[in-house]
């Protein structure tokens, strides 16, 4: 009963500080912020399908991109006076392709940012899962994604901007962008998605639901003659994470105003595992303060030095797999064990010894 | 009396190693059945036959005389009914006692009536029924990964029971226990086969003698001979074999 307590008062004391850093940041601080949230909505669905369910994807990028694809063909076309986006006008295409004129519609286009990262995992799951690839194999499939993917969105440039991406949006609903008050709606959307999803994924984790993840990850073929089909279980988390993702996607264009084929490559799919790794995989809570602390720390360090970032990150990488394999989230368990009785200090160390060799 | 399950020239080809040569066997309804022989007789390999983890390169095992379970994927085999304890206790460490009973518990197991599922008053109470019939109350609300050997093995038969079987195999149930835990085990099977038919596996001569009412031998991949505990030791065949004589 203590122990719900207190989940719950780390819940409270997370969201009231986002609630109230608006106050006290500067604009320029309150959009980092606001990308950082992004990020922690895409780390809250790696730590259900990597902490709880054993699956460690190093393609979320993808689905970060299609959702911030759908949402950028939407607002680059509200910023095409004539129609046509002007990247187009310099391929030489005259008419719209047919594709981008579903997405003149906003809410074709925030459904899609959903739905289709949902159901390309969902596709991309089936056949990996229901086929039996797992562990090292199912990551090596999931960086193979990224990969092609990034490679046809370079290469149908025609369609999707190449390198360069999509960029110079001005108006969301006849919004501009740029203002400040926008931002702030902006900012506090943000929030509450986030933590809609964060309670969605507690929930889920809670139940008797999550309680199949976990046994997912601990013995998916003693579940197999238990007369369920993991597989389906499998395919269903990780096509939600995936949707998690898209909507993070489309929150990030909105802030931040581009996409391009590199935000959603191999490197930030990476990054995103970091973050999770980082903050605690076996926390939901965890790995939302892993992504906001890792990229505020990039971002302040990369502003006072720029060449020292990658190394820091390399290093507090190391630092975790060595020392805190259940992140920072661990790291706290084990200080508040450290106060309290022997039974619960023991059951920490317990966790802990497992997930080394896990 | 109908047999439960019954197989049929059975064969297993481990590519050239052929671990099951033409199994015949005849289990028999709410029957005590104990798999005895040396190490590689293909005892463990008929029960990956039986619950669908190995496939037969040939032959027939009928379930309830209607069944052919050679075909069927793993997960709807335990929807028909056989539930699998394996050698080594495989449970799931993370979660506890209790929680391995809810996943175990025979419920509807598609996603969404998972996804829904809510733990009703009858369900609770079936798990600590289960829970105080393997002995594991006290422990049920601590990590399964923290129990002893023995009672990992008791909250794995617990998990077969849950799921309420007509069939239920059991590879090696008492390996690594102590004399006591042995008792209480074999007293376990003998109050579970008032429900259902139960097939073992087993090495432990002495606990054999004490739990079994039929007995098979196994040897190089076949059926040797089958009786009750006293027929068989007085079988010249089977002592060979025992004995690393060859007939």
């Amino acid at each position: 009963m203590l122990k719900k307590y207190s989940q719950g008062a780390y819940y409270g004391v997370f969201f009231l500080i986002l609630l109230i850093a608006p106050l006290l940041l500067t604009d320029f601080r309150m959009g980092l912020l606001a990308k950082f949230l992004c990020f922690a909505i895409i780390a809250v669905g790696l730590s259900l399908i990597w902490g709880f369910t054993g699956i460690l994807s190093l393609g979320h990028g993808v689905f970060f991109g299609l959702g911030a694809y759908c949402m950028a063909m939407y607002l680059k076309l509200e910023a095409s006076p004539s129609g046509l986006p002007d990247f187009m006008e310099w391929n030489g295409i005259t008419e719209l392709p047919f594709i981008w004129t579903l997405f003149k519609n906003p809410f074709f286009a925030i459904a899609a940012a959903v739905l289709l990262p949902f159901c390309v995992a969902w596709i991309i799951g089936f056949f990996t899962f229901k086929n039996r690839i797992k562990g090292v194999f199912f990551s090596l499939i999931s960086q193979a994604v990224v990969v092609v993917t990034v490679t046809l969105f370079i290469g149908s440039q025609h369609i999707t901007g190449g390198t360069s991406g999509l960029t110079n949006f001005f108006t969301v609903f006849q919004v501009p962008l740029a203002d400040p008050g926008t931002k702030q709606i902006l900012y506090f959307i943000t929030v509450a998605l986030l933590a809609v999803i964060m309670g969605v994924s507690l929930l889920l984790t809670k139940s008797r639901f999550g309680r199949l993840l976990i046994a997912i990850r601990d013995g998916e073929n003693r579940l197999r003659f238990l007369g369920y089909n993991p597989a389906i279980f499998k395919v269903f988390i990780y096509a939600l994470s995936a949707a998690f993702a898209g909507i993070a996607g489309a929150l990030f264009v909105l802030q931040v105003g581009i996409i391009s084929p590199e935000m959603m490559g191999i490197i930030p799919s990476i990054e995103m595992v970091l973050w999770v790794a980082i903050g605690g995989r076996y926390s939901i809570l965890g790995a939302a303060i892993g992504a906001i602390l890792t990229n505020g720390a990039k971002s302040f360090l990369s502003e006072t030095y720029p060449d020292f970032w990658t190394i820091f990150l390399g290093g507090l990488f190391l630092l975790v797999v060595l020392y805190l394999p259940n992140g920072l989230a661990g790291l706290v368990e084990q200080i508040k064990a450290r106060f309290s009785s022997n039974k619960e200090k023991k059951e920490v160390k317990q966790r802990e010894a497992d997930s080394l060799v896990s | 009396m109908k047999p439960i399950l019954s197989c049929r020239n059975v064969m297993v080809d481990f590519s050239g190693f052929k671990a099951l040569q033409g199994v015949d066997l005849d289990v028999q309804n709410k029957e005590v059945l104990f798999l005895i022989g040396p190490n590689g007789a293909g005892k463990t390999t008929l029960l990956d036959c039986i619950c669908g983890k190995t496939r037969a390169s040939s032959g027939q095992i009928l379930f309830e005389e209607k069944i052919e379970l050679s075909k069927l994927p793993e997960q709807k085999i335990v929807q028909e009914g056989i539930a699998r304890k394996f050698q080594a206790p495989s449970i799931f460490l993370h979660l506890t006692p209790f929680e391995n009973l809810e996943i175990a518990m025979k419920q509807k197991k598609s996603l969404l009536s998972i996804l829904l599922a809510k733990m009703t008053r009858v369900q609770q109470e079936k798990i600590e029924a289960i829970l105080k019939k393997v002995g594991l109350f006290e422990s049920r609300h601590i990590l399964a990964g923290s129990l002893s050997h023995g009672q990992k093995q008791w909250l794995e038969i617990g998990m077969q029971l849950i799921q309420e079987p007509t069939l239920l195999l059991l590879d090696e149930p008492i390996a690594g226990m102590s004399g006591e835990e042995r008792t209480k085990t074999g007293e376990l099977i003998k109050e579970i086969a008032n429900d259902c038919t139960v097939v073992v596996v087993e090495h432990d001569m002495e606990f054999v003698r004490n739990f079994s009412s039929k007995v098979i031998v196994m040897h190089e991949g076949k059926v040797l001979c089958q009786g009750s505990m006293k027929e068989i030791q007085e079988n010249e065949e089977v002592k060979n074999v025992y004995l690393g004589r060859s007939g």
